[in-house]
């Protein structure tokens, strides 16, 4: 089925999120839409699959205008998405969840659970998927969770398929698995509209790549142009993709963590017997897929959470029994993975943000006064000095964009003396302009020695940053390698493969993103 | 093509896992005082030589059981060890970190009750009547059981309903005027529907429509039904009481047969409409909740309602829907209290019931026939409670009393193991 979008604007009050978007997806094609977070893909995919009413334009399938008043429209014209964030119920089953909103029933509206058993067993085995229809949902791991949203999407005869940032929770071998997938599904005729901001991706996949940025089509490009092309356009300025770092000089261990096992509430073992250790001056960098223990180990490091057994230690000082603000007067910087909720306070000002950890510490109080133009002052000089960019500091921090506020909370912690940084994903919905500035730092803070741990999901920055690379799966420690490992090796050790095998497996079989990075390689060697 | 399944390598060791979880202290601990009680307490202090009688019968049995006569002391000594007994093989699993099968504290809190009876009764000329005790048993659970039902339907689908309270006030009114106007009991019963509905309707009007508070709401609905039944019993039901307010009462219907099995005869099959109709109610909500489009889409709301908007599932109509349907439930549970009964409607008649109700939605998990066990619990203790100060007892009635509501506390509290509650209740839907 040919989509075709033409002049699609959306905008949300006076804020225009997509610009009179033209697009055309012609059968049996991937196509990818490029942009960085923010530019408008994920809204221009939710009015296309009748989530949002377009304010102007048209969406046509095969030649015809049509509107859509909700999904279910959009679902019986023929497309289907699978969203960022899974659209499914954890405490379903892979059958339920795949029949909800169309259910085969029997009499007084039972459901036919044969029937649709049968229908995700069908699915599942044309495409040679290996999916249980009698899981839950919760229990399985986030690649056979999007091929239950795969399936989903099948099941409903979806002839145009929208992927919205597919890979962001893979291992570079799920996402191998994904490409595959893509390509069968293109080959039995399927449109395919592909969502990313990762260039390597995008490169490797696609037959058409539009890109937008600020709401418009920029322009088109072909998967044979070089990723400093794409990057460019999608940025709209020239960026450098890779941070010039100088080898680390790493000194003694700042960081030691000996046995650390972290339970939840239920009892489960979130940390199982983790040690590692990160010296003064390197950037050790936790990888791992979401929800492998990272949260909890930087949980633990900060004190929220309370370790079942093991031992934390900075400087050789044992932290057990400090309290987090001893452990952050005592030199700890901590920038949480979710911004929104632990990293500032939305209502609070510009400077009552920057000041959180610090209000009641010289030079900002006397003990029992705080002073506030002192602090008026500090958060001047600093969100300047990292380039945050306000009205005034006395402005709600909400008024601030998702990159302007991770500067202002980095800026907050890089301005005391630090002994150790923990950043649980820096950068994460960071757009390429900002993720180049938090790297810089964060190496600029490595160089003046102090101990550095970089959680984060995304294995380019990992390896954009790192001097050693840590690899968690299922809250254990799989292997701690050197920074020079390939993308390769890292995915099967995010599996849960240990180190050495694979290495050997990684010979064995190179992936679509691994091969890419070795071209890219190439290319700059040449250059 | 293949799909390589390298996800599955590396499996957590499930030895590390035992060897780290906690003991778990709470149950054996609970069971462990509870057995002194009964031993220290109901053994030592049962009278050497008395009897204890039980009476198991009524008049309409196939066959009449005789009075059950037990020697006190020695029964309770028998019982008490038994809960010693159940105790530690509480502790020596919890030490093991195993579980124990559901028959353990079923088991436990039988023979728990009969230690108390026995200690209770003995040495009094009084029998123990226990058919009587279950009868009061399965009465005072209905209005709960009902109220459990319609907080399950509204949370199952994502609203929180505080409003059982009033619901069931404003079912029992209704049902008391219509009865009364009209000079029959089940057309009070017809009616009691439309005052339930009426409060979820507007609890849906605020909650879904404008994204007040849910409990916000219910307390506030609560309150706005004591008013109005009250100034309305108090002027026009008390001035012409004849036209208003008299008493009308759903016959019972003995199911031939079955109501004349003994024990469970009287009790179970020989009820009043109403009751048949929750047994019905109890048993298709079991079904229908998990198996029919219905019960999956109206969790699917509950869970994740993102999710079924994607799908095609309009969220807010379907919780309007349940919920007004579960005021349904709610209002024919309140004619239990007069037409049921064949009561006459009296101000705040409902009595918190609705509360407890609440409570036993939670204490059977959200699932319809735990929620039934859950009321059944309360509505026991209660009934013991009065059977018990009438014959009086060496502990004073009113302690009894309290038994729901502490039990309510402790599992309002957790108690009773990890409750889940649906993920998106009192969560109103914005896209």
């Amino acid at each position: 089925m040919k989509l075709e979008l033409r002049g699609v604007t959306k905008r949300f009050g006076t804020f225009t999120a997509n610009d009179a978007i033209d697009l055309t997806v012609e059968p049996g094609e991937i196509h990818a839409l490029l942009g960085e977070n923010g530019a408008g893909k994920s809204t221009l995919m939710n009015t296309i699959y009748g989530l949002y009413q377009p304010d102007e334009g048209q969406i046509l399938l095969d030649g015809r205008p049509v509107s859509f008043h909700g999904p279910g429209d959009a679902v019986a014209a023929g497309i289907g998405m699978v969203h960022q964030h899974f659209m499914l119920v954890p405490v379903f089953t892979v059958t339920e969840s795949v029949m909800l909103g169309y259910e085969p029933t029997k009499r007084a509206g039972l459901i036919d659970f044969q029937t649709a058993r049968r229908r995700v067993q069908e699915i599942s085995a044309r495409f040679g998927f290996d999916v249980d229809p009698d899981a839950y949902i919760e229990d399985l791991p986030v690649g056979a969770q999007q091929r239950v949203e795969i399936i989903k999407a099948l099941s409903r005869d979806a002839e145009v398929l929208i992927l919205d940032e597919p890979t962001a929770v893979l291992t570079p071998q799920e996402t191998d698995e994904l490409i595959s997938i893509m390509r069968q599904l293109k080959e039995s005729g399927t449109s395919i509209v592909f969502i990313t901001h990762k260039l390597r991706e995008v490169r490797a996949i696609a037959d058409t790549i539009t890109v937008i940025r600020r709401g418009k089509v920029v322009g088109q490009a072909t998967p044979e142009s070089t990723e400093t092309e794409l990057a460019s356009m999608m940025v709209g300025r020239e960026v450098s993709l890779t941070s010039e770092k100088t080898p680390a000089e790493p000194g003694e261990d700042a960081l030691q963590v000996e046995n650390l096992t972290v339970l939840d509430a239920a009892g489960k073992v979130m940390l199982d017997d983790v040690s590692l250790s990160v010296r003064h001056g390197e950037i050790l960098a936790v990888a791992g897929v979401d929800g492998n223990g990272q949260t909890e180990l930087a949980e633990a490091i900060l004190g929220t959470r309370e370790p079942a057994a093991g031992r934390i230690t900075l400087d050789g000082e044992d932290w057990s029994d400090l309290s987090v603000k001893q452990r952050l007067n005592s030199g700890l910087g901590f920038v949480p993975e979710d911004r929104s909720t632990d990293g500032v306070v939305a209502g609070f000002s510009i400077t009552e943000n920057f000041v959180l950890d610090m209000y009641d510490q010289p030079p900002y109080s006397n003990g029992t006064a705080m002073k506030p133009a002192v602090m008026r002052a500090a958060a001047e000089e600093q969100t300047s000095r990292f380039d945050v960019r306000l009205g005034t500091v006395d402005d709600p921090i909400s008024t601030l964009s998702g990159g302007n506020q991770q500067k202002v909370v980095l800026a907050r912690e890089l301005s005391r003396d630090l002994k150790l940084l923990v950043a649980s994903q820096p950068t994460r919905g960071l757009d390429v302009g900002s993720i180049e500035f938090v790297h810089r730092t964060i190496i600029e803070e490595r160089d003046k020695g102090t101990g550095c741990m970089i959680i984060s999901t995304e294995l380019d920055e990992v390896l954009n940053l790192a001097d050693r690379i840590a690899v968690m799966y299922r809250g254990r420690i799989v292997g701690i390698v050197e920074a020079g490992t390939s993308r390769d090796v890292l995915g099967l050790m995010m599996a849960g493969v240990p180190a050495a095998e694979a290495e050997v497996q990684a010979a064995q079989h190179h992936t679509v993103l691994g091969e890419a990075d070795e071209a890219a390689e190439g290319e700059s060697d040449l250059a | 093509m293949s799909i390589d399944t390298t996800a599955v390598q590396a499996e957590q060791q499930p030895e590390g896992e035992a060897r780290l979880q906690p003991i778990r202290w709470k149950f054996p601990i609970t069971y462990a005082v509870l057995a002194l009680l009964a031993l220290g307490v109901f053994a030592a202090f049962s009278p050497a030589g008395t009897q204890t009688q039980f009476r198991l019968a009524t008049a309409a049995d196939f066959f009449t059981i005789p009075l059950v006569n037990v020697p006190a002391a020695p029964t309770a000594w028998v019982l008490g060890i038994a809960l010693a007994a159940l105790a530690g093989l509480a502790i020596h699993f919890a030490v093991r970190r195993r579980r124990l099968g559901v028959w353990h504290p079923i088991l436990f809190g039988v023979l728990f009750v009969l230690a108390f009876l026995v200690w209770a009764g003995a040495g009094r000329d009084a029998v123990i009547p226990l058919v009587t005790v279950l009868t009061g048993t399965l009465a005072l659970s209905v209005p709960l059981i009902f109220g459990a039902m319609c907080g399950l339907v509204g949370e199952r689908s994502g609203i929180i309903n505080i409003a059982i309270e009033g619901q069931l006030l404003a079912g029992a009114f209704l049902a008391a005027v219509a009865a009364s106007f009209f000079t029959s009991a089940y057309v009070g019963l017809l009616a009691a529907p439309f005052a339930g509905a009426a409060v979820g309707a507007l609890l849906v009007l605020f909650s879904v429509k404008y994204h007040v508070n849910q409990i916000i709401v219910g307390v506030v609905l609560n309150v706005l039904v004591i008013g109005v039944t009250s100034f309305l019993y108090s002027t026009v039901l008390t001035q012409n009481a004849e036209l208003w307010n008299a008493r009308q009462q759903l016959p019972r219907l003995p199911i031939p047969g079955l109501s004349q099995i003994p024990i469970i005869g009287p009790v179970l099959f020989n009820q009043t409409i109403l009751v048949y109709l929750m047994y019905a109610l109890v048993i298709l909500l079991q079904i229908f909740v998990f198996k029919s489009r219905w019960g999956l889409r109206m969790r699917s709301v509950g869970e994740h309602p993102k999710a079924a908007d994607t799908v095609g599932v309009n969220v807010n109509r379907t919780r309007a829907v349940n919920t007004i349907f579960a005021g349904c439930i709610a209002g024919l549970g309140g004619a239990f209290f007069t037409v049921g009964q064949g009561l006459a409607f009296g101000a705040e008649m409902s009595a918190g019931q609705g509360f407890i109700a609440l409570a036993a939605m939670i204490l059977g998990r959200w699932n319809p026939v735990g929620a039934l066990c859950a009321a059944l619990l309360f509505g026991f203790s209660t009934s013991i409670g009065n059977v018990l100060s009438t014959i009086g007892t060496p502990v004073p009635s009113e302690m009894l009393l309290m038994l729901p509501y502490i039990i309510t506390i402790f599992a309002v509290a957790g108690f009773v193991g990890r409750v889940r509650p649906p993920a998106a209740e009192g969560v109103p839907y914005i896209k």
